[in-house]
């Protein structure tokens, strides 16, 4: 009885931690959002988001930009994780380790050499800020997309693919029918960890000389200019298209294979 | 309880066990010195008691001073052994940080003991964002456009008229203040009043272009509009500010104005200038607009930090610097063997200060407070000190050594003077030191490349100076003009999209769509063969 008692209580702190810090801001974006400078309650910022092709073409840009991202990032974190989960090797985790090992360094050295780099390859890096955009993202998210489908990869059910090969499936068909749909939950939740916040990373943009603002940079030059109230309401756009993302991709965790978050 | 409020006591007692530990391990064996131990720890909390009578008294009106300062502008000491700037008047050196000094400094001159909190703040609307969401400070050391709107928005405490009382020795900064410094203070107003009853002057500096003089001719960096000169495509870099690319855009489309003789000739061409460069009507804010967006499709990138950097590895030729961080980037360029110069455009320069204000929300009435306040700007208006910072942060103090000695003098002197050398040139700096002089004790002799170089940028000639404007506040309507048409500048416009570019996204947005309906079937099929099942 007394020990139900105080473990209840050791979600306090968390619950504490929530409340200031993620359901307060929450409620003030959305104050700002609704109000304008007088504080008297107005549609006028959603309109403003909706209206304005300047805004409107930043949310285009950056969900290329984060589309482009999530897509290499899966093409190349895919193979690796399904190669390496299928392996026998001995020294599989180094090799899992070596992928992950870049998140252990400082993000702003990594980009630092990358931009480096990449001026020794392409000379002057100007005139591919696009192109330099997503090979910044890719390099600082890819360990996200590997590590959960990795780990989905890695706890597949190997009789399962016995059984498609008694079934008379080949690889190609036991890949496509077994491997991949069961492995959707570790790429659902891969995507997610990389589409959401390289629509909002303008830190990589900044560093790899891309002059164009995509979502995050314009909530700050909103900030900046003292307006609360496009920036708040531009926060809570985006606040809702993470719900939706969330909404639409949840229904597939539930099917196959649990497990795969690295959260 | 008591022995707690002594702090600063116990650590010195805790040095002394200290001491004593490492003396022990030298000369003592074992025994004794564990035994020295019990002793000094069972005696210490009684020398605490004793140190705690003049301690306590001491802490109840012990005044908190909260200074804001930007990050990196103001020497904290920790200097190596061999950067000891030895003038003729003494050596200077820099052991703890200033605001450390001044507690020690306002303890020995005025009885009192103060404490500094020292923050920083990363840009000025940073700051006025801070102050609006209710942090208090009592110093804060913004620019001047950011002073002219707390000023005009109530937010200051004038300093007081003992502060401007020249007689007494403890005011450094009016002994010493540069008068052209105080000429600009003290002509300017906002809303009727003059910006020196406010504002005590910390820095200045103009703006210009930083180039790679083997690459770029001074011709060439000596206008705005290299930013926009196809001759160095994705060469030049550009400030990632609105107020710094506002200003430059606005001297190139005026270039033909600006260097007109009948516009320069003018009697009354400084108040021209300024009116010319603070204009905001619509019709400037939209051909500005136009402007950048060419400047943007020309320029390697908006940078805040990274032009330096980009200009010392070569990714770039020329950039637009302030002159404080333009003399960092040519000393570090220095150290790799590339000598960097720095061009102030013919069109015209923004001049611009920053400079400490005390706040309402702060001082409030507590005029022990507004003392303390008043003394540290005065602490850091000592000839000696100015000089620390200006070595240590590379931009220009307001400071010109005045009632005080020639110190700031003796330091370019220093750090630029070039008596014996065959190549030497004068270089006239009577404006800044004492306008009235007329003996040419101000005039110094220095190296040829420094009048492109560190001197130049750090303390540019006169005519530099007079065709500088500072660049006024804009108020809340225009400066939502002027950001939207910054985010006009930098985002990406729907118009621009290309109709293919509408066929794929409209693809695309199909097959997704048709995707996760054909998912939801399968889950669906899948859910009901378990069932069955």
């Amino acid at each position: 009885m007394n020990r139900n008692f105080s473990r209840k209580y050791l979600g306090i702190p968390y619950f504490i931690f929530l409340l200031i810090f993620v359901v307060l801001p929450l409620l003030v974006i959305l104050y700002y959002a609704f109000t304008n400078g007088e504080g008297q309650f107005t549609f006028s910022n959603l309109i403003n988001f909706f209206t304005d092709p300047n805004t409107l073409g930043t949310l285009l840009y950056s969900f290329c930009l984060a589309l482009a991202t999530t897509v290499v990032c899966l093409l190349l974190a895919y193979p690796v994780s399904y190669i390496l989960s299928q392996s026998n090797w001995k020294f599989k985790s180094v090799i899992v380790m070596i992928f992950v090992m870049p998140m252990w360094i400082n993000f702003t050295l990594r980009v630092t050499a990358l931009k480096e780099i990449l001026t020794l390859i392409e000379g002057n890096l100007a005139f591919h800020p696009f192109l330099n955009s997503i090979i910044g993202m890719t390099y600082d998210f890819l360990p996200f997309m590997i590590l959960p489908i990795y780990t989905t990869l890695s706890k597949l059910d190997r009789s399962l693919l016995e059984a498609a090969a008694d079934l008379g499936a080949g690889k190609r068909q036991s890949f496509y029918r077994v491997t991949l749909p069961l492995s959707m939950p570790g790429i659902v939740s891969g995507v997610s960890m990389v589409f959401l916040p390289a629509m909002t990373n303008y830190v990589v943009l900044d560093m790899m000389y891309n002059s164009t603002y995509i979502m995050g940079s314009l909530i700050g030059s909103y900030f900046s200019a003292y307006d609360w109230h496009n920036g708040s309401m531009i926060a809570l756009i985006l606040l809702v298209i993470i719900c939706l993302f969330t909404l639409v991709t949840n229904g597939d965790e539930d099917t196959g294979v649990r497990g795969g978050t690295l959260v | 309880m008591r022995t707690f409020n002594s702090f600063g006591k116990t650590i010195t007692a805790a040095d002394r066990r200290k001491t004593f530990r490492a003396f022990a391990k030298k000369a003592m064996p074992k025994t004794l010195v564990s035994s020295l131990l019990v002793l000094t720890t069972a005696f210490s909390p009684i020398a605490g008691e004793l140190d705690l009578v003049e301690t306590a008294e001491a802490a109840d009106d012990t005044i908190i001073l909260r200074v804001c300062n930007w990050e990196e502008y103001m020497d904290l000491g920790g200097w190596e052994d061999d950067e000891v700037i030895d003038l003729e008047s003494g050596d200077i050196f820099g052991e703890k940080a200033l605001y450390e000094d001044f507690e020690d400094w306002y303890y020995e001159t005025y009885g009192q003991k103060v404490k500094v909190e020292y923050s920083c703040f990363g840009t000025n609307e940073e700051l006025y964002n801070m102050l609006t969401l209710g942090d208090t400070y009592d110093l804060v050391c913004p620019s001047e456009y950011m002073i002219m709107k707390l000023m005009s928005e109530d937010w200051l405490v004038p300093y007081s008229d003992g502060f401007f009382d020249e007689t007494n020795e403890n005011n450094y900064y009016v002994r010493n203040v540069s008068p052209f410094i105080e000429e600009t203070l003290s002509t300017h107003e906002i809303n009727g009043e003059y910006w020196n009853k406010y504002m005590a002057g910390y820095m200045w500096g103009i703006t210009g272009i930083l180039y790679n003089p083997n690459e770029m001719t001074r011709e060439e960096a000596s206008t705005w509009s290299v930013l926009n000169n196809p001759d160095f495509y994705r060469q030049v870099t550009i400030k990632d500010n609105v107020r710094d690319s506002y200003f430059a855009a606005m001297a190139a489309l005026k270039a033909d104005l600006l260097t007109s003789d009948e516009f320069i000739n003018d009697e009354n061409y400084s108040d021209n200038l300024m009116a010319e460069m603070n204009d905001v009507s619509d019709e400037t804010i939209e051909s500005i607009q136009d402007y950048l967006q060419d400047v943007k499709n020309n320029v390697y990138s908006f940078e805040t930090d990274s032009g330096k950097a980009d200009m010392i590895t070569g990714k770039v030729l020329g950039n637009y610097q302030w002159s404080g961080d333009a003399v960092y980037a040519m000393d570090q360029a220095e150290e790799d063997g590339l000598y960097l110069e720095f061009a102030v455009p013919e069109e015209c320069t923004n001049m611009w200060f920053d400079g400490w204000v005390m706040l309402k929300n702060g001082i409030g009435q507590d005029s022990a407070k507004q003392q303390a306040a008043e003394a540290f700007v005065n602490f850091l208006s000592m000839p000696e000190n100015a000089v620390r910072n200006m070595y240590y942060i590379g931009y220009t103090s307001v400071i010109s050594g005045g009632m005080d000695g020639d110190v700031i003098y003796e330091y370019l002197e220093w750090n630029y003077g070039a008596e014996d050398e065959e190549d030497a040139v004068d270089y006239d700096l009577t404006y800044f030191f004492d306008p009235e002089d007329t003996t040419g004790e101000y005039i110094l002799t220095t190296y040829e490349e420094q009048t492109k170089r560190q001197l130049y940028a750090q303390y540019p000639l006169e005519d530099v100076i007079n065709r500088s404007a500072i660049m006024e506040y804009f108020d809340s309507d225009v400066n939502a003009k002027i950001n939207q048409m910054w985010i006009n500048v930098r985002c990406y416009n729907l118009r621009n999209v290309p109709f293919w570019g509408w066929i794929i996204i409209l693809i695309a947005f199909v097959a997704m769509i048709s995707f996760f309906v054909y998912e939801k079937k399968n889950t669906i099929k899948a859910e009901k063969a378990d069932k069955i099942r």
